[in-house]
């Protein structure tokens, strides 16, 4: 059985709830199946408002899914309460895209780092502060930084302290939302690297949220590719990489800038904006933007189908 | 020891440059360090009001008809009232009830106010219809009126002044705190202290309150002036301290009547509430300033 599995995970918000009016819902998640192994990457690409972060925020149940099913290491985490449910909080853990909104700014390292520790165990004083140094060391960080604000740090740095933070309580499963998209490019492959080097060594195991699918590619074992709030491809890394089956992922993938020209390829520009999740396209959601719609894209909605290994949604490969 | 001392300060590091850096821009703020100096001056005239006048026994109420009504004098700096007493020595004595009050209402207030507010804003639901309809039955009503009924309805005196004023006073707080708390809640240091199991209390007292400090601390600072403002009023119509208890508002109230011949009874008292509840007003101003530079009102 996989490690974190969701199952036809399903999460509407309701945006506008009027006494006589239908309310208006956004339809962010719909019938969501993944499995995540143990100390695997799955990463999760798709354009902002595509229901990515959503998805990687029910699977920690940071917010309620409207329907279906989250099993993490075998337990039911959307049937847990209280006590129960705080307990399992300590084996899931999530970093944020940009650590100065994700850190109090009124706290100094040292207590931000600590949180987690004063929640779940009954370490304090110096105990706690030494393993603070230890969390902050293990990030690239050190004792000097103990008694510093967030502000203080570059954005790279600051970043490590959530890390730090998401490790304090030996997790085994974190989600990174969009870790590196708030940081200079220069630092992002330091993040990212520094991520990989803690897997490694903790054996971790991490749902990894971009909208960059060059850092997801390096990162992820696997990767889901989401449109709408559905997940339109997902499949082994490299494969997805090298030869993309679904439209809207050869459409993102020609977005990333290549060094290799003997890998570059055609720019596929995509017509309008994403499609208002309120009202979704009727059939296939992609097809108001598809360069190879048909007819009946319109009509009907091509389910999440194996193709060589792969899951596709999409009526080009029947 | 000094190891010790030194231990704090290095731990303290960050904070304690910070305050320099908020005690350098305070500095700058001539109105605030101005108004703190009015301030300052009030409190201890209040307080050493026995130590600084020649009559503290008239700045208690004792009478002393034989001089009354003398015009401003070296004997006599602001002159005399209608019963003969220095109204210098009143007006510093009167500081005590007038400065207390504000102080006292505002604290009550805030400690009424700002739990609720917190409350409110971070259940939302019927937790929050809860306690807003019942801040909006206090806030339907004029708050002078209010106070007034409370304090007519407990009887005339200093506490029950005070507390009538207070419970006018709260619904601001709550309004303010819930607004604060509404939008720190979707902040994701919020989302984040959830995440990790950080149990609900634990969240409001170290990541929502310490938060919403900095504008309470605002508000409370310029209301202090008001509630002055207000415990004067009511003890203009004799719903306040009572005589011969000197009381600014009371001193006003009694001198009004003999002002155009004796100005100096009503006037002095009279400037006394002005510049008390200007200067904190404006310190609230500054406060504001230097806790948040990106409202500051000038561009150095």
């Amino acid at each position: 059985m996989a490690f974190v599995e969701a199952r036809d995970l399903t999460k509407h918000f309701v945006i506008r709830r009027g006494w006589f009016a239908r309310p208006t819902v956004v339809r962010a998640l719909t019938g969501v199946n993944l499995e995540i192994e143990r100390r695997e990457t799955l990463g999760v690409v798709g354009e902002s408002g595509c229901g990515k972060s959503t998805l990687g925020r029910c699977l920690i149940r940071l917010i309620e899914p409207t329907s279906g099913q989250v099993l993490f290491d075998g337990e039911d985490v959307l049937a847990l309460h209280g006590e129960e449910l705080r307990s399992l909080r300590r084996r899931m853990q999530i970093v944020f895209q940009n650590p100065f909104s994700s850190l109090n700014p009124r706290m100094t390292v040292r207590d931000i780092v600590a949180e987690p520790l004063k929640a779940h165990t009954n370490m304090r004083g110096s105990e706690l502060t030494a393993r603070v140094i230890e969390l902050l060391r293990q990030v690239g960080l050190n004792e000097s930084h103990l008694y510093r604000y967030p502000r203080e740090f570059s954005g790279g740095q600051a970043q490590r302290i959530a890390v730090a933070r998401a490790l304090a309580l030996n997790p085994d499963f974190i989600v990174l939302d969009e870790p590196t998209s708030a940081l200079d490019v220069s630092v992002q492959a330091t993040v990212v690297n520094l991520l990989e080097e803690l897997q490694a060594e903790l054996g971790l195991t991490y749902l990894f949220i971009s909208h960059d699918l060059s850092v997801v590619q390096h990162i992820s074992n696997r990767i889901a590719v989401m449109y709408l709030g559905e997940i339109v491809e997902m499949g082994n890394a490299e494969e997805i990489f090298h030869s993309p089956m679904h439209p809207y992922t050869q459409a993102l993938l020609s977005a990333t800038p290549m060094v290799d020209p003997e890998t570059r390829r055609e720019r596929i520009i995509l017509e309008g904006s994403v499609p208002n999740p309120a009202n979704p396209p009727s059939g296939c959601h992609f097809h108001t933007r598809c360069p190879a719609a048909m007819a009946f894209c319109a009509d009907e909605k091509p389910p999440l189908r194996e193709i060589n290994g792969r899951l596709v949604a999409c009526h080009l490969h029947e | 020891m000094q190891r010790w001392l030194g231990d704090i300060i290095r731990r303290n590091e960050a904070r304690l440059l910070e305050y320099r850096r908020m005690g350098r821009a305070f500095r700058r703020d001539v109105l605030a360090v101005a108004s703190l100096i009015v301030i300052i001056a009030f409190a201890l005239g209040a307080i050493f009001a026995p130590w600084l006048t020649p009559y503290p026994e008239q700045g208690e109420g004792e009478p002393n008809l034989s001089e009354k009504f003398s015009p401003p004098s070296p004997e006599h700096p602001f002159g005399t009232d209608n019963l003969g007493r220095d109204v210098l020595a009143r007006v510093l004595y009167g500081g005590r009830s007038s400065l207390s009050i504000g102080l006292m209402v505002v604290v009550i207030a805030v400690a009424i106010g700002t739990p609720l507010g917190a409350l409110a804003g971070y259940f939302g639901g019927w937790v929050d219809e809860l306690i807003m309809r019942v801040t909006d039955m206090f806030l339907a009503f004029p708050p002078l009126l209010l106070a007034i009924a409370i304090a007519s309805a407990l009887g005339n005196s200093f506490t029950n002044a005070m507390l009538a004023i207070a419970i006018t006073w709260w619904p601001w707080y709550t309004r303010l705190v819930r607004a604060q708390t509404l939008s720190l809640r979707e902040r994701e240091f919020v989302a984040a202290a959830r995440g990790m199991g950080v149990r609900t209390p634990t969240i409001i007292a170290r990541h929502i309150l310490p938060n919403v400090m900095t504008p309470v601390l605002v508000q409370a600072t310029s209301d202090i002036g008001s509630a002055i403002l207000t415990g004067a009023a009511m003890s203009f119509i004799g719903l306040g301290v009572r005589p011969p208890t000197a009381d600014w508002g009371a001193m006003v109230s009694t001198g009004r009547v003999y002002f155009l011949g004796q100005p100096w009874f009503a006037a002095f008292p009279g400037l006394a509430i002005f510049l008390v509840t200007l200067a904190f007003n404006l310190l609230g101003d500054g406060i504001r300033d230097v806790a948040d530079p990106q409202t500051r009102r000038s561009v150095q």
